[in-house]
């Protein structure tokens, strides 16, 4: 039975208790307290229900690397599954629950696996559930998720919110142990800037549950002093409750930080991503426990030995009245003292190395504990609770020597440095058989552009034992004096991976691995026993390690056991990948502020609250919204659509054109720039005229297309789709920095800068002659034509272009009067009937003159002699992008899709990509297409359907009649004809 | 072969397991193969496998660098599907989607396809007129799609927030028959069945010469010897590029790392798959409860198998954003592949300069769906020099301009 002792507990505030639940019992702990310590102050020893076999677990470590006891903390938009009960703070008023157990923890029915669990070992789902077929679709596979899984899942948004912090630094130090203040402190002395993080609330590490003496003090107190010297210091960040999450390239690292987790005010950002730039990185991130694999190894009450420990002297909690140690080194015997000084009772230490004489074993056998030497645990016993052990030679093969009562296990099978941030970033390790662990190979760090290691590690992390090796470690990692320490004299440990070693396999079905996932050390010789070899497979197949720690407590166990399965050594087995996160990270904080209205960035035209006021009707265009259309009280979308085509075409209609792409292109060297970018030519073209132009990808495909006004001998403004404007600067940006570099041009994207206003319809003319200021006449304006000049008072440049057929001009100002135009142009035009119209007017009216659109007309396999646009590719030109892409063979086949138009027999629209139906199948049994429609509108001039496609030999069928398809209806018929459905002289346009 | 069923397990479990062989057998290399294959991912093994089966071809030899199935095969979000717009990709993806229905009772192996549906979101009204391309495309194809509205998109997702401020779902091209498999055990199932026509499976075997004679292939030099063969079959992904280098031609591929990345497992919570390309990321729930994410490329080459971090910032801001009860769960692990990738994104199928040496490679982000067709189509074009499913694949195609884009229907890694 667990409790909370009278005294100790160097993290708890006696003074201040701490009221919460459990599984909606009400309980009390102590401020400083950990979830997992409380609830065995309480007496609550099972905290869990293992993955797959559902075997009641308790704690069996005390930090980051617990696999056992995850619960489900808070309720509705703060729930959050999943939580390791060892590094959740305890606040007033947290409620936790059991999770993965139905109906109760105590009682899971799911424990019946583990009664079939000779049934079920590793890879068992593999070789059956096969028949009948559907089963696994209806019955097999939905009851191994319901039986999977471990926390519920959430079922509202998240209530809170997280930032993140962007920092730089010459040395970052993970880890706030007494091997990270040393190097911080000899970094700081160095006069570089340093950040140092810390995972848990405060700082110093083991040392100071430990203790030992540095610089002639107790650990506690240098810890202190060095602490105050790095807050004093203003090149030194210091930041606790942050876990060093992940190493990227480049000296990268990325951090979180718990905000308000630990406590029960949750305002403010939950957590914080500190997202570090450093010059080198310093992995003082020291190192975790092995458990030992004997049998009943999983028995709650089984623990590691240093958790024994930190719930002793940390939280004042006694895991058990009587704890029987396991061990095979020095450092579990420090447990024992503790043990003793709480005035608990050792029964027994089990200590597999035949011979120890080191002084602190020395030191335990004269305090009268009974040390049995080259002797470990045969089995465990016990259900829910250690009962007792069965102690057996370390030597045999299981024989039971002697039983013993007790109700706690501690147990420690030697240390694992923390190499995960090393790692992750190429960092190798080494197999140190005398400490029987993988460190960094020091000659193999993970490197940066410069070829130098950018990660180092510090104290126990680089497999530094004991306080004088730690020290002594972190000191040269760095450069810089070693605080002093006495050195203290320990017996070498044994590795020991199954216990014991002759163990049969009714013993080795026992013994846990990986105790999340329930993957033993059989499991593992099984998966050897039937090929998977590699570490790799040997992991994939049993999922060792795959749990939520990761294999922090299982891997090298298990690889150990692998190993000698396939009479191997460790190294030649080597460990699988190290990945971040170091421990799981909250999805929302990587996410960090970007959410709902901000997830990205909205773009508004300067009209865009006069749209939004007239009812506008919004459509998303890449970052952009545009207004479709404008619909009335009563309206549907067609209706409007239809009402604002006709009143464009019969009186004048005004669209919000501020989207479109605007790149001023300047330099000597411009126009030979857009020769190149542009199929036709831009460099011949007059300053005061326009010039459609289209934009091909090195492989000859339309990329984009628009109107090119040039502005002066060197300046030009090229005008790009809505869509276009961002990447077709990038693309310009690209040839010019990568391929023409010594090319005397600029881009600038003035997008945003100007408001851009078309005018379109019969009366367009007349309502800029209305607000007055230039002349807009034919003459003095001509199609293609632009001009700068000023309107009802307002400097605009104008330009006499039309993508409606219409008389059209459009009025590009500085964004800042777009609005105030807008209006006036409203109010001048009401006299001419005019209505605002959006995107799908403007689509439909470009549809009816047969004008392409990128995105629609294209789609990234289209060239521009497909869409019968060979007249604006240059024949003058030596070279364009594209345009040795568009001499391959493909491009000139005779039965090339090409553009036309498609007119319905019936009057009604084509569907939205639907395909022409061509003669019988192709070889894979697919019925044959001959072409495909790329726009389909109801066209309200013509008032029937119109449409678009690309069809094989097109141009050359005009007037045959086509089938295309319908979903789930018959294929409907299309008479091929001219793309052109509207005004095909252009008389409208040439007034 | 011993037969996998329950039973078999049952009489197992009285002896411990101890009874249970190797899953393939471990042999040294023979000093001459009628076919070569190098590479032991899906692709690869799967090629093996439908040279024995379909056309008696067994005296093949797999040779795989690392370990089988280690590569690509074993890094993806195990997504299959076969909604693609051309008709060369939908042949083959179909090819692949129904072998897939099959393949566990195929190669008594459970590979779990979980046909449980995949939605491709459309959140703009662009993507809207592009899926229901696709769905005519698919009707025309003889592939199974349907475009559903918002609605149902709930309805099969109600984790799903289909009303987004930024981007509301508009609808989605649902492939019911589409789903997902465990990765691994499609690979461990064809080397099972490789192994069980006598074919050679040999890990860490690192080809580093392809020797030829009067421009045809006669053999690989490897770190366990020279094996000679008449057909080498090239399936290596990521590193084709140095494969085609040693038999002396070029590839029109670049390799990118592509990241994915997993929760902590949950309970069930998500049924289907859902891919949205507008904000770049894809989830499916595993069935071991991880939330399965993915998303696009990094921008630059590489090889290191490990990606930048503002990718999965980007993919995870965009999946908070559409499924925002996952904002709470956290992330447990995330990995690169390297994914190599050709100018039309679209996998190479093809016969090569050197006559006797095929390749299989360029399938960028989405090559485990298609492995069973991939594997039926490559080993009928080494067997017989052409194959209906790849004809459209060849190296020939990138000359001639013939390219088969599906950048159109998948803006994102799937």
């Amino acid at each position: 039975m667990s409790r909370r002792l009278k005294t100790g507990g160097r993290l708890i505030d006696r003074d201040r208790p701490v009221e919460f639940t459990f599984d909606g019992k009400a309980l009390r702990g102590y401020a400083g307290d950990t979830l997992a310590s409380a609830l065995l102050a309480n007496g609550q020893r099972v905290m869990g229900r293992s993955f797959k076999y559902h075997r009641p677990r308790s704690v069996v470590a005390a930090g980051p690397e617990e696999p056992n006891a995850l619960m489900e903390i808070g309720t509705g938009a703060r729930f959050e599954p999943n939580q390791r009960a060892t590094v959740q703070p305890l606040w007033e008023g947290l409620s936790a629950r059991s999770q993965n157990a139905w109906p109760s923890l105590a009682f899971d029915v799911g424990r019946v696996n583990d009664l079939a669990s000779r049934f079920l070992p590793a890879g068992f789902y593999y070789k059956t559930f096969m028949a009948p077929r559907p089963a696994w679709k209806h019955v097999f596979e939905p009851f191994i998720r319901k039986a999977a899984g471990l926390g519920s899942a959430p079922t509202e948004a998240d209530a809170d919110r997280y930032e993140f912090k962007y920092a730089f630094c010459d040395t970052l130090v993970v880890g706030g142990g007494i091997a990270g203040l040393t190097a911080a402190l000899a970094a700081m002395r160095a006069g570089e800037r340093v950040i140092l993080v810390e995972s848990r609330a405060t700082l110093g590490g083991r040392a100071a549950t430990d203790g030992a003496e540095i610089d002639g003090k107790a650990a506690e107190d240098w810890i202190k002093n060095a602490v105050e010297a790095l807050e004093k210091s203003e090149s030194v960040t210091l930041v606790a409750r942050c876990e060093g999450s992940g190493v990227y390239d480049h000296g990268y690292v990325i951090c979180t930080e718990d905000l308000t987790g630990f406590k029960a005010d949750k305002s403010g950002p939950r957590e914080r991503v500190w997202r570090i730039r450093a010059g080198r990185v310093i992995a003082a991130t020291g190192a975790i426990e092995r458990p030992l694999s004997f049998a009943g190894n999983d028995i709650p009450g089984v623990m590691l030995a240093s958790a024994v420990r930190d719930y002793l002297l940390d939280y004042g909690v006694s895991p058990g009245e009587r704890t029987v140690i396991v061990t095979n080194n020095d450092d579990a015997y420090r447990t024992a003292k503790a043990l003793l000084e709480a005035g608990l009772r050792v029964p027994a230490i089990l200590d597999v190395r035949p011979e120890v004489n080191s002084p602190i074993v020395r030191d335990i056998k004269d305090l009268g504990v009974k040390v049995h030497m080259g002797r470990g645990i045969a089995r465990v016993h016990g259900n829910d609770a250690v009962t007792g052990v069965s102690v057996c030679l370390q030597a045999g093969d299981g024989a039971v020597m002697q039983e013993i009562r007790c109700d706690a296990v501690a147990m420690s099978g030697g240390w694992s440095p923390v190499v995960h941030l090393w790692s992750h970033c190429g960092g190798k390790l080494l197999w140190d058989a005398e400490r029987a662990m993988f460190r960094p190979d020091p000659a193999r760090p993970p490197t940066g552009a410069d070829g130098e290691g950018f990660v180092k590690t510090a104290g126990a992390a680089s497999g530094a034992l004991t306080t004088a090796e730690v020290l002594a470690d972190a000191a040269e990692t760095v450069g810089g004096d070693a605080p002093s320490t006495a050195v203290v004299e320990e017996a070498p440990i044994r590795p020991v991976w199954v216990m014991p070693e002759g163990a049969g396999p009714k013993l080795r079905a026992k013994m846990w691995l990986d105790y999340q996932n329930d993957v033993k050390v059989s499991d593992v010789r099984l998966a050897a026993q039937e090929g998977f070899e590699s570490v790799e497979h040997a992991k994939r197949y049993t999922t060792l390690g795959m749990a939520t720690d990761q294999g922090k407590l299982s891997n090298i166990n298990g690889l150990a056991v692998l190993a000698d399965r396939l009479d191997r050594t460790i190294p030649e087995v080597g460990t699988t990948t190290f990945r971040p996160p170091y421990t799981p990270t909250t999805i929302g904080a990587l996410a960090g502020e970007a959410r709902g209205e901000t997830f990205q960035p909205l773009r508004r035209t300067p009209m865009h609250d006069w749209a939004e006021t007239h009812g506008a009707y919004w459509e998303p265009v890449g970052h952009w919204r545009r207004a479709y259309c404008f619909p009335r009280a009563g309206e549907s979308h067609a209706d409007a659509v239809s009402r604002e085509v006709k009143n464009t075409r019969e009186h004048l209609g005004m669209l919000d054109a501020s989207t479109l792409g605007k790149l001023l292109v300047r330099g000597p060297d411009a126009g030979r720039f857009l020769d190149m970018l542009y199929t036709n030519m831009m460099s011949t073209l007059k300053p005061g005229r326009c010039r459609y132009g289209l934009m091909c990808d090195e492989n000859g495909f339309l990329i984009d297309d628009g109107v090119v006004a040039r502005i002066d001998e060197q300046t030009w403004l090229c005008h790009t789709t809505t869509g276009g404007a961002d990447r077709i600067h990038g693309w310009m940006e690209d040839w010019l920095q990568c391929e023409w570099w010594d090319w005397k041009v600029h881009v600038v994207n003035l997008t945003e800068q100007f408001a851009q206003i078309a005018v379109v319809g019969p009366n367009a003319r007349r309502v800029l002659e209305k607000l007055g200021g230039m002349d807009v006449s034919a003459e003095a304006l001509p199609f293609m034509a632009w001009a700068d000049g000023t309107l009802g008072g307002v400097d605009v440049r104008l330009y006499r272009i039309s993508f409606s057929g219409e008389l059209s001009y459009e009025i590009a100002v500085p964004a800042s009067r777009g609005a105030a135009l807008w209006s006036a142009l409203m109010e001048a035009g009401a006299d001419f009937d005019v209505m605002p119209y959006g995107t799908e007017a403007l689509h439909i009216m470009r549809a009816e003159k047969g004008f392409i659109m990128i995105g629609d007309e294209t789609d990234g396999t289209v060239v521009p002699q497909d869409l019968g646009l060979d007249w604006a590719i240059s024949k003058k030109k030596d070279d364009y992008l594209g345009k040795r892409g568009q001499m391959r063979s493909e491009f000139h086949k005779p039965d090339r899709w090409k553009l036309v138009g498609l007119e319905t027999l019936d009057g009604t629209a084509l569907e939205d990509g639907a395909y022409a139906i061509g003669e019988g199948t192709n070889a894979n049994g697919q019925t044959v297409v001959q072409g495909r429609v790329t726009s389909t509108y109801h066209s309200p001039t013509l008032d029937r359907g119109i449409a678009m496609g690309l069809v094989a030999r097109g141009p050359e069928r005009m007037g045959e009649v086509i089938r295309f398809t319908r979903i789930g209806q018959e294929p409907q018929e299309a008479r091929i004809v001219s793309p052109v459905f509207f005004d095909p002289e252009g008389e409208k346009a040439n007034v | 072969m011993r037969r996998f069923s329950a039973f078999a397990i049952a009489r197992e479990a009285l002896r411990h397991h101890e009874g249970w062989g190797r899953t393939w057998a471990k042999r040294p290399p023979k000093a001459r193969y009628d076919v070569v294959i190098v590479g032991a991912g899906g692709h690869g093994l799967a090629t093996a496998h439908y040279l024995g089966k379909n056309f008696g071809i067994t005296n093949v030899a797999i040779l795989e660098k690392g370990w089988l199935g280690g590569g690509n095969t074993g890094r993806n979000t195990t997504i299959i599907r076969s909604n693609y717009l051309q008709d060369p990709s939908a042949a083959l993806y179909e090819k692949a989607r129904s072998l897939y229905e099959t393949m566990s009772q195929d190669l008594n192996y459970n590979v779990m396809f979980s046909p449980r549906g995949v939605i491709m979101l459309a959140q703009t009204h662009h993507e809207v007129r592009g899926y229901k391309r696709t769905a005519h495309a698919n009707s025309l194809q003889g592939v199974q799609t349907e475009w559903i509205g918002p609605e149902r998109v709930k309805e099969l997702c109600p984790i799903m927030n289909i009303e987004g401020p930024r981007y509301p779902v508009l609808g989605g091209l649902w492939q019911a028959r589409g789903g997902t498999a465990r990765h691994d055990a499609v690979a461990w199932a064809y080397a099972r069945a490789c192994t069980d026509m006598g074919m050679d499976i040999l890990q860490t075997c690192e080809v580093t010469g392809i020797r030829r004679d009067g421009g045809r292939v006669t053999g690989v030099e490897t770190n366990l010897g020279e094996i000679g063969c008449d057909k080498l079959g090239i399936v290596v992904a990521g590193h084709s590029g140095v494969l085609a280098e040693m038999a002396g031609f070029r590839l029109p591929l670049e390799s990118v790392a592509l990241q994915a990345l997993v929760s902590e497992p949950i309970k069930p919570c998500m049924d289907v798959v859902v891919m949205a390309n507008t904000v770049h990321g894809y989830m499916s729930q595993s069935d071991k409860g991880e939330m399965v994410i993915g998303g696009g490329t990094d921008g630059y080459n590489n090889y290191t198998q490990r990606g930048s971090f503002h990718h999965i910032e980007e993919t995870l801001r965009a999946l908070v954003e559409t499924f925002p009860m996952i904002s709470r769960l956290k992330m447990l692990r995330q990995w690169g592949g390297i994914v190599d990738v050709t100018g039309d994104r679209s996998p190479i199928l093809s016969k090569t300069p050197v006559e006797g040496v095929f390749i299989n490679c360029g399938w960028g982000t989405g090559g485990f769906k298609a492995i069973p067709g991939s594997g039926w189509g490559m080993a009928e074009l080494m067997a017989k020099g052409h194959s209906p499913l790849t004809e459209a694949f060849g190296l020939e195609r990138f000359r001639e301009g013939r390219f088969i884009d599906e950048s159109v229907a998948a803006g994102v890694a799937h």
